[in-house]
């Protein structure tokens, strides 16, 4: 299955990703080629199975509604590069 | 409406986000009361989305969005999931938000609105579970005078259902009823505080109109930021009217999102999406699914209350007017303390409740008005209260005294009773008492009299005012009048 140009483009934006022209062009053949191995899948029967939503046979797996205790803020902000009166600044980001 | 926007129907559906009254977050044990709460301080790597944690789902707010849609006549989904909505944004700790997309908890409800008297069901879509994002604050540096935003993760990771309503609506006037009844109920079921104003209920709408008659829908424009019940109404008022004149002036509707801007009293364009989203759904490879089981579902019901419309229904089948059994249903807090006072009354069913609407939309509200209080704060007990109304009704004070004595409880916290009888304020209705008082109230008022010789019927009702004002209100006014009048025609 062929990507073109445009989805590869599509797909960097969405991960915030940027991409030179010849970068373009390798992740289009790779992407291509990953979602050919995945075109195997097709060829197999699915008429009546069930949609798998998860793979563990698992279902209502739930805690109590209990508060525990959060973390020190010193530590919840360790990591951030910018903080400011114990916010995480960053850059304005408009949508 | 003028001739032209009667000939266009308007076609609403609304998105509201409801904040559960959980105590701890969605999916981690984190406080998810942070009003009030410093920045930051009710996180923890789960709501931080730091790598490698698990969220585990919080029973709890499963058991509320399942009685929400109980109450909303929803089907209760016996499988359902959540699913991982990517998108990029400060406020979104993850990268993704955990929600739910084609297997939501409760779909297919309704919930009727009254509007000008013409009753209607507005259809549920469905009732689905996420969690809220974290809170930015938006700044400018004041050196270099860039933008920038401060992010406070408390909310993140908090219980938020999504509550997504058929396009069913037809008036803006109709989209507030709808708000209306939809918080009345969350309060009900004690599900939310669903308070507009704090962001814990928050709505947008999706708007359209079409000519009158046609089937398909128009072009709809979804509006964001109405921070108010008046807000909805009036940016759904005036974004059907712009709608209407970009049609008749021969344009096109463009399917975008506007806000509302309460400065402007305008919708204004947010074209800054270039690219619609594409939020990739896919299940929550961190969630195990949801199987509710029947007799699951049957244990939350247990715990549904009388709603706001039933209640109004069995109020109005006492013979309480429309207004009375909507006033008093409007809060359940306020119905409770109505049915309490209608227990500890005597009598039938339908006087106790005429007499406990009565003094409820009466002396009761009009304490409240005066004190800026709801009815937790009422500090007579329905018995007490019920002491009292039984005296006035019996008869054994007057409507007049009954007042005052309703005060004074009201103050001391005393019995009725034990007023009535410390201060003397039994009614007189003797006619021996009585008649002394009225030939002096005939003797001390000539000029009234001779009005009343004259014609004039109201000097009656003066002298029996004097009556009253000797007597401190104790006074059988009929009995007054009847002695009056035998007095006078002497």
């Amino acid at each position: 299955m062929a990507l073109t140009r445009d989805d590869v483009l599509h797909i960097a934006r969405l991960a915030r990703i940027a991409l030179d022209e010849a970068e373009v062009e390798r992740f289009r053949a790779q992407l291509s080629g990953i979602l050919d191995h995945f075109q195997a899948l097709a060829a197999v029967d699915t008429e009546g199975v069930e949609p798998t939503a998860h793979p563990l046979p698992l279902a209502n797996v739930m805690r109590e509604d209990a508060v525990q205790p959060s973390l020190p803020r010193d530590e919840v902000l360790a990591n951030a590069p910018l903080a400011e009166d114990g916010y995480f600044r960053v850059r304005a980001v408009l949508e | 409406m003028t001739a032209i926007a009667t000939e266009y129907e308007v076609v609403i559906g609304l998105e509201v986000h409801c904040q559960l009254k959980t105590a701890s977050k969605m999916f981690c044990g984190c406080s998810a009361d942070y009003s009030g709460a410093e920045p930051n301080t009710h996180v923890c790597p789960v709501c931080l989305g730091m790598p490698g944690v698990l969220p585990v789902i919080n029973e709890k707010a499963i058991e509320d969005i399942v009685l929400t849609g109980l109450a909303l006549n929803c089907s209760i989904a016996p499988f359902s999931k959540f699913d991982r909505k990517n998108y990029h944004y400060p406020d979104l700790m993850k990268g993704y938000q955990i929600s739910q997309y084609d297997l939501p908890i409760c779909r297919d409800g309704w919930l009727e609105v009254e509007v000008e008297g013409e009753r209607r069901r507005v259809g549920i879509t469905r009732v689905h579970m996420e969690e809220d994002t974290a809170r930015l604050l938006h700044r400018v540096d004041p050196v270099t005078g860039e933008p920038y935003s401060l992010i406070d993760v408390n909310r993140s990771g908090t219980p938020l259902m999504e509550i997504v309503s058929e396009p069913d609506i037809r008036s803006a006037a109709e989209a507030r009823e709808y708000l209306v009844r939809l918080r009345q109920v969350l309060r009900y079921i004690g599900v939310s505080n669903a308070n507009m104003e704090e962001g814990d209920f928050r709505c947008d709408a999706n708007i359209s109109v079409r000519r009158r008659g046609d089937t398909a829908f128009g072009t709809k424009v979804e509006i964001k930021n109405m921070n108010s019940f008046r807000a909805v109404h009036d940016a759904l008022v005036f974004e059907a009217k712009r709608q209407i004149g970009v049609l008749e002036a021969g344009g096109r509707i463009e399917q975008e999102t506007r806000g509302w801007s309460d400065e402007r009293q305008a919708t204004l364009s947010q074209r800054s999406k270039e690219h619609a989203h594409d939020y990739r759904y896919f299940p929550e490879p961190d969630l195990p699914p949801l199987r509710l089981s029947a007799a699951f579902v049957e244990r939350v019901r247990a715990r549904l209350p009388e709603l706001p419309a039933a209640k109004v229904e069995r109020y109005r089948a006492l013979g309480l007017s429309a207004y009375e059994a909507a006033t008093l249903a409007e809060e359940r807090p306020r119905a409770a303390y109505f049915e309490q006072l209608v227990a500890a009354l005597s009598g039938d069913e339908a006087r106790r409740a005429k007499l406990a609407a009565n003094w409820m939309l009466g002396e009761v509200a009009r304490w409240l008005n005066a004190n800026q209080a709801e009815i937790d704060r009422f500090p007579l007990e329905p018995a007490a209260l019920a002491g009292l109304i039984e005296q006035v009704a019996s008869g054994a004070v007057t409507a007049l005294v009954g007042k005052e004595v309703f005060d004074q409880m009201v103050a001391s916290g005393e019995s009725a009773q034990a007023i009535i009888e410390r201060q003397g304020l039994a009614q007189i209705s003797g006619q021996d008492e009585l008649a002394g008082l009225v030939r002096k109230a005939i003797a001390a008022n000539p000029k009234a009299v001779a009005d009343y010789h004259a014609g004039k019927e109201t000097a009656v009702k003066f002298l029996i005012g004097q009556v009253m004002r000797e007597t401190r209100g104790r006074a059988n006014a009929q009995v007054v009048q009847e002695l009056l009048e035998r007095e006078l025609k002497k």
